[in-house]
This record gives structure tokens, C-alpha cells and sequence, in this order.
């Protein structure tokens, strides 16, 4: 007799086979991996966002008899918002916000710079490339402390360098710096960004339309464009859900004066932390989770029929 | 139509390397002219100069007599055909035809006839509405020279025209280039490593070796009589031999004394006992089993390599290794003795030191 056993014909040994996944993991520790993972993002951002929804429909405060027994109210919260001016404000500041200083503040920069670094001299280009990202990589606080120095009315750079002392640029033109600020802030993604974009446009289609007599903006609509469209659509996405939430206008003019710099971020954290109103202000905060989450499907939808 | 004048050109990089270094050329009105040279040898540096895509360092470029030197390569009226073709692919097979007079904003109606006519030249009817990406290599190439005649340049340069088919294909568009060449009869310029392509394709051929003109003729000249040791080793598909050798007689049928025997050689001014490098192409030399009159070279078959219609048999004449075609089906045996023998016209002379060929002798052309 013979030690090994011979498969029956016709019917294979139920051998289980390597998984047919790219890594041969199998489901079991192929969620193994994952698992880790998934429970910091449950733990740190789905609970959170589902505990935001929650509270959103309390009227729960941060001090006083709601703080310890708070009530569900239902909507009356989102009724509320619909009918508050202030909310309003905060909507359109922030869509000014996002208009000014992302779409068309760090787009253009961002590819303007890109573009004509493209051809400069490596010390150049090192060079801008290390001061554009030492503006985004510096921490919020410490930025926000240099432009109030720069901004300010008394001792400013700004009114030395104008020469107009006594201008309070922060409390007269509140959103015109802001904007200013955040388009120096977050610039420098974009540069990068399009810098790589940049790079899979073949140098030879680039050199083709120069030979047919191309201007500089036919070559970019022509032929540069419709290279990075994808990235141009990405780079938008990105830039304006990181700047519809930022935070650091806070840190330069705390919404003032009088709610005229005053951002959803910001005004949530007021309603919040100032007026104490933990329930509205969770409520503001989904919809601005809500308006991300738009903005977001749109954009992919554009992709998507791009390809 | 134009042709191009080059004198004293050099273009130098800015990290000093003279990618063309003083070069004086002059291409005829409607001429097909090729550059060709082994990589780095400033070829598509000149192409590129002679475009406008690269700046001149010194010396000046005329189209059709202008100064074009310090001109933009869009107002030059020369058209470009890419290696890669850089076909926008975003844009239909009509529309990069005609992105020329898009550019210089021609109307709609006008650009819609110059693709229809266009295409039909270069048998591209019915893809017009393709895109690039739907179409094979040998039609990508079309539209780059529907879109590069589109444009109505005065000459037209083709970077790699053909590196980028497959080797069947390649001959096929090397047919229509050159009849295409013919009835437009528009002055044109192509850059090629291959030096197959240049005898079939060119005119007259610019050899070129780090940035300088190493001979200029037709492609008859160039293979026939190459001007210098570089020559002779880049042109043809086998190598020529160059052998040394030294001059044993000048008179009337004057000879060379190459390996174990010699060969003939109209020696002109070359005085006896002068050492050389005797080149002659396997081509042109004559293989037989029996005694030949006159100087030869005895040997024994070492190897045969089948080439098609011919095979290139290697001979050791004492020691020296020599190349010889034989038409098929009479291909000796290795170890056979043979005899090798070249008229007098084909054995050239070249300087032993500088390489450069010697004796003016009369040209053997025809």
C-alpha cells in the first residue's frame, strides 16, 4: 500500500487553496491588517461625528441645568440655523473665504508659480519652493502671530512699509487679510501639486505648438490645460474643504469685529465656547459636514464623466 | 519653398558641452537631406537649432534667405514632425491637423477644407474624427505630417521619422515618406541614427561625429568613397574593412600590401612605403577558390553568417580577420581556401594617424 493518497479523479482533495487576492492574504487576515485602522477611525472620527449628530438634536449647553440634563429637541436646532442671521454671515464669509483664498487666490498662485518655475534655474526654484513651503508647514499659531505683527496698526511691517501708520488693516479689511493670509498660507500645495501635473505634459507637445506659433495662453488652454484637468479638479476639491474648515482666521481676528471675518469654523466655535451652546453649534456643524459632503459628490461626478 | 543655409553654427549648452560645434551647410530648395551620426553627435541639437527650439550660440541660420537665427520657432516657416509625433490627444485627428490655422486663427470653413485635403494626401480619410489614441503608429506618424504640412512651412524637419514603427512597418512608411517628400517637393530635414534609412530616404547625407560634419554627400558618396575611417565604420550594414596596410607600388595599377598578400589600389599621390589603412567593403570584394591574376589575398573560411540574399563570410588571411559578401547558395564551407580580390577603384586609403582618406583618386561613382 502506498502512503500517499491519491486524489479521487473527478473529484479534487478539498485543499484550500491560496487566496485569490493580489496578496494571497485570504479575507480573515487581510481584515487583520485593516483592523487597527478601522477601529482609530471609528473610535476618533465616526463616533465623534455620529455623538456631533446626536447632540445637534439636544439642547445641550456647556454649563447649567442642559449641561447635566440635556433634552432632545428635534430639529429646532437646523430651524433655527435656517433663521439666523448670523449663520448667514458665516455662510457667506466662508464661501467669499473659500473663493478668495483657495479657488482663485492658491489655484492661480499656485500654478503661476509652478509654471514659471518650470524653466528657472535650479537655485531659484529651490529657493521659492523652500520659502512657499515653509509657509505651510510652520505651525498655525506661530504664522498667525507673524501676520498680526504684520497687520498691526501701531508697530505694523505693513503701515512702515505703506507708510500708513495707524491703518488697522485687521479690523477695517478684516476678510481682504484673511484672504491675503490664507492664499500665502496654502499656496504652497498647489505649487506642488501643479508642479508634478506640470511635469506629464510631453515637453514635445509643449515644443509642437511653439512651433506652429502658439502664444503663451494658447499653449496653456490648448495644450497644458487638458493635461491637468484631473489635477486641476482634485487640487480645487482639496484646497476648498481645507479652507471652508479651517480654523486659524480665529487666531488672527476671532470672527471681529462685530462678526465681520466670521467663518463657520469660527462662529461655530463661538456658539459653542462663548455663548455655550454645545447642541446648536453641533448642529451647525453637521451642516457644514453636510455642505463638504456636497461639494465633494460634485466634484467627483465631474471626474467621473471626465473619464 | 526655401533652403536652409548654416554657417559657422555652434550650440553649446549650458554646461559647455558644444553639442554642435562650427558647422557650415548648405541645403537645397526641395532637397531631402539627412543628419545622421551616431547618439550624442549633435544631429537633434542641430535639427533643433535650425527649428528655433534651441538658441544658436554662434554663428547664423538662414531660411529661404531671412536670418532666422534669433528668431521664435513659430515665425521661422518650418514645420516639425516629433519623434513621439506629440499628437494632442485631447483633440480629434482633424483638429490636430489644423491646430496650425487654429493657432493663427484661421476660419472654421477654411480649416475644415485644408483637413479634408491634407488627409487625403496622406490617406488618413475616415479616421478624421478619431482620436490619436485609436490609431496605430503608422497612421500617428501620418497625422504628425498631416498637421506638420497643414501648416505650410517653408521646410520641414522630422525628428526619428521612423524609430518609432515596428521594422516592417518602417519600411512601408519609408516608401510613403520619400514619395511624399517627392510631390510636395517642400525642402526637408530628418535626423537618424540609422544609416539605412538616411541611403534610402536622403538627397544628401550630413554625417556627423561631437558636433562636427564628418562628410557631406549623396548617400552613393557616403558608401562608396567614406571620407575618413568614421565614415567608413558607421556607414553600411556590414562594416567595412579597415585593415593596415602599407603602399608596395605606385605605378600604373599600384597595389597595397594588406595582411598575408595585397590588393590594388589607385595609390595617386601616395609615395611607396607609406603606411595606411586600407578599407574596402565586404561588398566589393570578390571571393573565389582558383588563382586570380593580380594582387589578392589568400585565406581560409572561418565562419559564414547568412544575411538573406547574401552571406558575409570571414576570411583569415594569416591571422587578419576580412569580411566578404557572397551572393546565396554559393557559400563556401569553413575551412575552405579561398582567394579574395577588389577592383582597383573600390580599395580606399586612409591616413594611418588621422584617418582621413588619402589620394584624390577619381571618383568611382556610378
Amino acid at each position: 500500500m502506498s502512503a500517499t493518497t491519491e486524489p479521487v479523479p473527478g473529484r479534487p482533495a478539498r485543499v484550500r487553496g491560496p487566496a485569490q487576492d493580489v496578496a494571497g492574504l485570504g479575507i480573515g487576515r487581510a481584515f487583520g491588517f485593516v483592523a487597527p485602522a478601522l477601529l482609530l477611525i471609528g473610535a476618533f472620527l465616526v463616533f465623534p461625528a455620529l455623538w456631533t449628530i446626536y447632540i445637534g438634536i439636544t439642547n445641550y449647553r456647556l454649563t447649567g441645568v442642559e449641561a447635566v440634563s440635556p433634552s432632545i429637541v428635534g430639529l429646532s436646532n437646523y430651524t433655527r440655523a435656517l433663521n439666523d442671521a448670523l449663520f448667514h454671515n458665516a455662510l457667506w464669509l466662508t464661501l467669499l473665504f473659500v473663493l478668495g483664498s483657495a479657488i482663485i487666490g492658491q489655484n492661480f498662485l499656485g500654478f503661476a508659480l509652478a509654471w514659471t518655475m518650470r524653466r528657472a534655474r535650479p537655485v531659484v526654484r529651490r529657493t521659492v519652493e523652500a520659502l512657499v513651503l515653509l509657509a505651510w508647514i510652520l505651525p498655525s499659531t506661530v504664522v498667525a502671530y507673524l501676520w498680526i505683527a504684520f497687520f498691526d496698526r501701531d508697530t505694523g511691517t505693513l503701515n512702515s512699509i505703506l507708510g500708513t501708520q495707524g491703518t488697522a488693516w485687521l479690523i477695517e479689511y478684516p476678510m481682504a487679510c484673511l484672504i491675503i493670509f490664507n492664499t500665502w498660507r496654502g499656496t504652497a500645495f498647489s505649487m506642488m501639486l501643479y508642479s508634478s501635473a506640470l511635469q506629464a505634459v510631453p515637453p514635445s507637445q509643449l515644443e509642437s505648438a511653439r512651433m506652429v506659433g502658439a502664444s503663451g495662453w494658447q499653449t496653456l488652454r490648448d495644450v497644458v490645460f487638458p493635461h491637468i484637468r484631473g489635477h486641476v479638479l482634485t487640487n480645487t476639491l482639496l484646497i476648498s474643504l481645507w479652507t471652508a474648515n479651517d480654523f486659524s482666521p480665529f487666531l488672527l481676528t476671532k470672527g471681529g469685529p462685530n462678526h465681520e471675518s466670521e467663518t463657520v469654523p469660527v462662529y461655530i466655535y463661538n456658539v459653542a465656547l462663548q455663548g455655550g451652546e454645545l447642541g446648536y453649534s453641533s448642529a451647525i456643524s453637521f451642516l457644514l459636514l453636510i455642505a463638504n459632503l456636497l461639494v465633494a459628490l460634485l466634484y467627483l461626478r465631474l471626474l467621473r464623466r471626465r473619464s | 519653398m526655401a533652403g536652409i543655409d548654416i554657417e559657422g553654427l555652434a550650440t553649446v549648452y549650458p554646461n559647455g558641452v558644444r553639442a554642435v560645434d562650427g558647422l557650415d551647410l548648405h541645403v537645397a530648395d526641395g532637397e531631402f537631406f539627412a543628419l545622421l551620426g551616431p547618439s550624442g553627435c549633435g544631429k537633434t541639437t542641430l535639427l533643433r537649432t535650425i527649428a528655433g527650439l534651441e538658441n544658436a550660440s554662434e554663428g547664423t541660420v538662414r531660411i529661404d534667405v531671412a536670418d532666422v537665427t534669433r528668431m521664435e520657432p513659430g515665425k521661422r516657416g518650418v514645420a516639425m514632425v516629433f519623434q513621439d509625433y506629440a499628437l494632442f490627444p485631447h483633440m480629434t485627428v482633424s483638429e490636430n491637423i489644423t491646430y496650425p490655422l487654429k493657432v493663427r486663427r484661421v476660419a472654421a470653413a477654411t480649416r475644415t477644407a485644408t483637413a479634408g485635403r491634407t488627409s487625403s494626401e496622406l490617406s488618413l480619410q475616415g479616421l478624421l474624427e478619431r482620436r490619436p489614441g485609436q490609431l496605430s503608429g503608422g497612421q500617428q506618424q501620418r497625422v504628425a505630417l498631416a498637421r506638420a504640412i497643414a501648416s505650410e512651412g517653408k521646410v520641414l524637419l522630422l525628428d526619428e521619422p521612423l524609430s518609432n514603427l515596428d521594422a516592417r512597418l518602417r519600411l512601408e512608411a519609408r516608401t510613403f515618406l520619400k514619395k511624399l517628400q517627392r510631390d510636395l517637393g517642400i525642402t526637408t530635414v530628418f535626423v537618424t541614427h540609422d544609416q539605412a534609412e538616411a541611403l534610402a530616404l536622403a538627397d544628401r547625407i550630413a554625417v556627423m561625429q561631437n558636433g562636427r560634419l564628418r562628410q557631406l554627400g549623396s548617400p552613393r558618396e557616403v558608401f562608396a568613397r567614406p571620407a575618413n575611417t568614421f565614415v567608413a565604420n558607421f556607414i553600411g550594414s556590414t562594416p567595412m574593412n579597415l585593415l593596415d596596410g602599407a603602399v608596395a607600388a605606385v605605378s600604373d595599377g599600384g597595389s597595397v600590401s594588406v595582411a598575408n598578400g595585397s590588393l590594388p589600389a589607385a595609390t595617386g599621390s601616395v609615395p611607396a612605403g607609406a603606411e595606411v589603412t586600407v578599407g574596402v567593403r565586404p561588398e566589393y570584394l570578390t571571393l573565389s577558390d582558383g588563382d586570380v591574376n593580380g594582387p589578392s589575398l589568400r585565406g581560409e573560411v572561418v565562419v559564414a553568417e547568412n544575411l538573406g540574399t547574401s552571406s558575409l563570410v570571414s576570411v583569415d588571411c594569416g591571422g587578419t580577420l576580412i569580411g566578404v559578401t557572397v551572393p546565396e547558395e554559393s557559400e563556401p564551407a569553413p575551412g575552405t581556401s579561398v582567394v579574395l580580390t577588389a577592383p582597383e577603384q573600390r580599395v580606399l586609403l586612409y591616413d594611418r594617424e588621422s584617418g582621413e582618406l588619402l589620394a584624390k583618386q577619381p571618383a568611382a561613382v556610378g
